[in-house]
């Protein structure tokens, strides 16, 4: 059957892939016809992705990737890569005047640092094969908006958005495309994490917000994610694609 | 941690309101500027001041200042 979003052959790399967004990509990629390599740091919502994955073939591997010995192991571990999800990262919520050296470290260190760190290695160590992909899980927070409190993790984003621009430039020799994908508000634990924060109607009222009426999924994203994968973006790189039921348009 | 020094504090959030406006007994979200980033300013404070996580849901259980103190305490 034609189909040029097809993920049939391919090896894919995915990080954070034990829960939430991630794991909805792990498992829709692995619907597309992907070999997935999924890793992840709590070894065992790892390994509930993993029996959740279609068909077989597929790998696991525990990782913390703030950790370079973690991060030399992933890479070390990992087949030929046809593509990569850089989706780890976390949530957080500060005000400016609380900002500390040690709070703003861990977000830059696991939502900027580390994947810009992988993507590196995975490059130097030539596991990315020609016309490979690479996605970025970035957010909208950065790159479109900010809200109250979030300035770290804007930060920590908009650094993202820069370096899928210019690394798509020094990768296009290998035909290795470097894209993004900027969702709005999804539904999965880091929400939660952060619902210790807000109440059910403050969800409720941001939920207004969005034209669509209803908060993503993380299937949304994969949606998009697997576009990016696969053959049918061969042409697109450097480019955010932003995926929030209208949000940024009010 | 007294209890005043936790009202200073609590009244050190706030930019717009006077600090005469604090006591332990005030019903901290009636005040004009009471609102998210306040409430994200407070959340901070506790954490840096007292090392101790409240939440949200916390803050919503309180009345006055003192009550949330006293919950601070036990945690």
């Amino acid at each position: 059957m034609y189909n040029p979003f097809s993920l049939h052959g391919k090896t894919i790399l995915i990080t954070g892939a034990s829960s939430g967004i991630g794991r909805g990509i792990a498992i829709e990629c692995s619907k597309m016809g992907a070999k997935v390599v999924i890793t992840g740091r709590d070894i065992n919502r790892l390994n509930e992705t993993y029996l959740a994955l279609n068909g077989i073939d597929h790998l696991q591997i525990v990782a913390d990737l703030s950790k370079d010995e973690d991060l030399n192991s992933i890479v070390e571990q990992c087949p030929q890569l046809d593509g990569c999800v850089n989706n780890a990262g976390i949530p957080k919520l500060i005000t400016v005047k609380f900002i500390k050296r040690e709070s703003l470290s861990e977000i830059i260190g696991i939502n900027t640092i580390a994947p810009i760190l992988l993507t590196s290695s995975l490059v130097k160590k030539k596991k990315l094969n020609k016309s490979s992909s690479i996605v970025f899980i970035s957010s909208i927070s950065g790159i479109c908006i900010s809200t109250l409190g979030e300035s770290t993790y804007s930060a920590s984003k908009g650094a993202i958005n820069g370096f899928v621009k210019g690394a798509a430039i020094d990768l296009a020799s290998q035909k290795i495309r470097v894209n993004s994908i900027n969702p709005g508000l999804i539904k999965t634990n880091i929400l939660e994490l952060s619902g210790e924060m807000f109440s059910a109607e403050q969800i409720q009222d941001k939920l207004e917000l969005y034209p669509l009426k209803r908060m993503g999924q993380p299937e949304d994203v994969a949606f998009g994610v697997i576009y990016l994968l696969s053959d049918a973006s061969s042409w697109v790189t450097g480019t955010n694609i932003v995926i929030d039921g209208g949000f940024t348009l009010l | 941690m007294e209890l005043n020094k936790f009202v200073t504090l609590f009244s050190e959030q706030f930019d717009n309101t006077s600090s005469d406006q604090f006591s332990p007994d005030t019903a901290f979200r009636a005040l004009d500027e009471w609102g998210s980033l306040t409430a994200l300013s407070i959340i901070a404070m506790v954490d840096e001041e007292m090392e101790v996580r409240i939440t949200g849901a916390d803050i919503r259980s309180c009345e006055t200042i003192e009550d949330l103190f006293k919950l601070a305490q036990t945690k």
